[in-house]
């Protein structure tokens, strides 16, 4: 290990909203970069390759546990969203009054929540 | 080490900044942050596009979504997603590894390793969006 001052690691810390976001914002980031290309890679390739591959695509991403991925997938998707977006905004240099930081980071996980909701609404509705 | 470090104070390297620049477990600085969030922007508008799609399309079966990634825009927009994305992911693993990974040779090898994955999976998802746009309307 380097030889100089590391900071502490996560256990030491009181817990606050602000770290439960930045947690899941590189969980589901990582959880989309490995199950969800994974997912998507077979989605084309199983397209590109014919009816029958495509079949086999449908039956296991459509049974109860494939749903239930999609699900997982898509909530990691808005997720991640809300908190880029919240990332975006502190770059600009707002929003790192303890109020409002603290405020926008119990709301983004709510965000990605309820826009999961929306579009899983949507999907069946349509 | 006091916010205004004299210079006689700093080191070897010279100035204050000199003795940490480089420390940070990447090594390096301002591109890989930038690409981050040009890449997050692209993300936000190619995978909205996707799911917009899939909210539209009037069913999943083989032909209709065959018949629908055939057309220009969305083969076009979907090979955007795939470079914007796996781009965007190369970058938020890097980062990872570069945490959680302490070893030199491992972190080489766990990028080596990454670098290879994020390549192949996008070279496969732009050919297999290729194929698909190519094959025309069945």
């Amino acid at each position: 290990m380097a030889g100089r001052p590391l900071s502490p690691h996560l256990s030491i810390w009181k817990w606050g909203p602000h770290m439960l976001v930045s947690i899941l914002h590189r969980a589901t980031g990582d959880g989309m970069a490995t199950v969800g290309f994974g997912i998507l890679l077979w989605w084309l390739g199983s397209l590109a390759s014919g009816p029958l591959a495509y079949a086999d695509f449908l039956a296991i991403m459509g049974s109860p546990i494939g749903i239930i991925v999609l699900v997982l997938l898509s909530w990691a998707f808005f997720n991640h969203m809300s908190s880029g977006i919240r990332h975006f905004v502190l770059d600009l240099g707002a929003g790192y009054e303890l109020d409002t930081n603290r405020r926008w980071s119990v709301a983004t996980p709510i965000i990605g929540v309820a826009l999961t909701i929306l579009f899983w609404i949507a999907i069946l509705l349509t | 080490m006091d916010r205004n470090t004299p210079l006689q104070n700093a080191g070897a390297k010279g100035t204050a900044i000199g003795n940490v620049r480089g420390l940070g477990a990447a090594h390096e600085g301002a591109g890989h942050w930038l690409q981050q969030r040009f890449t997050a922007i692209g993300n936000l508008m190619a995978v909205s596009f996707l799911l917009i799609s899939f909210i539209l399309l009037p069913d999943y079966s083989y032909l209709t979504v065959h018949a629908w990634l055939s057309d220009l825009l969305p083969a076009f927009a979907l090979a955007l997603l795939i470079v914007s994305t796996f781009w965007h992911a190369r970058l938020g693993l890097s980062v990872l590894i570069e945490d959680y990974v302490d070893d030199a040779g491992n972190k080489f090898a766990a990028k080596a390793l990454l670098n290879i994955a994020i390549i192949a999976g996008a070279g496969f998802g732009l050919f297999s969006i290729a194929r698909i746009a190519l094959a025309g309307t069945l």
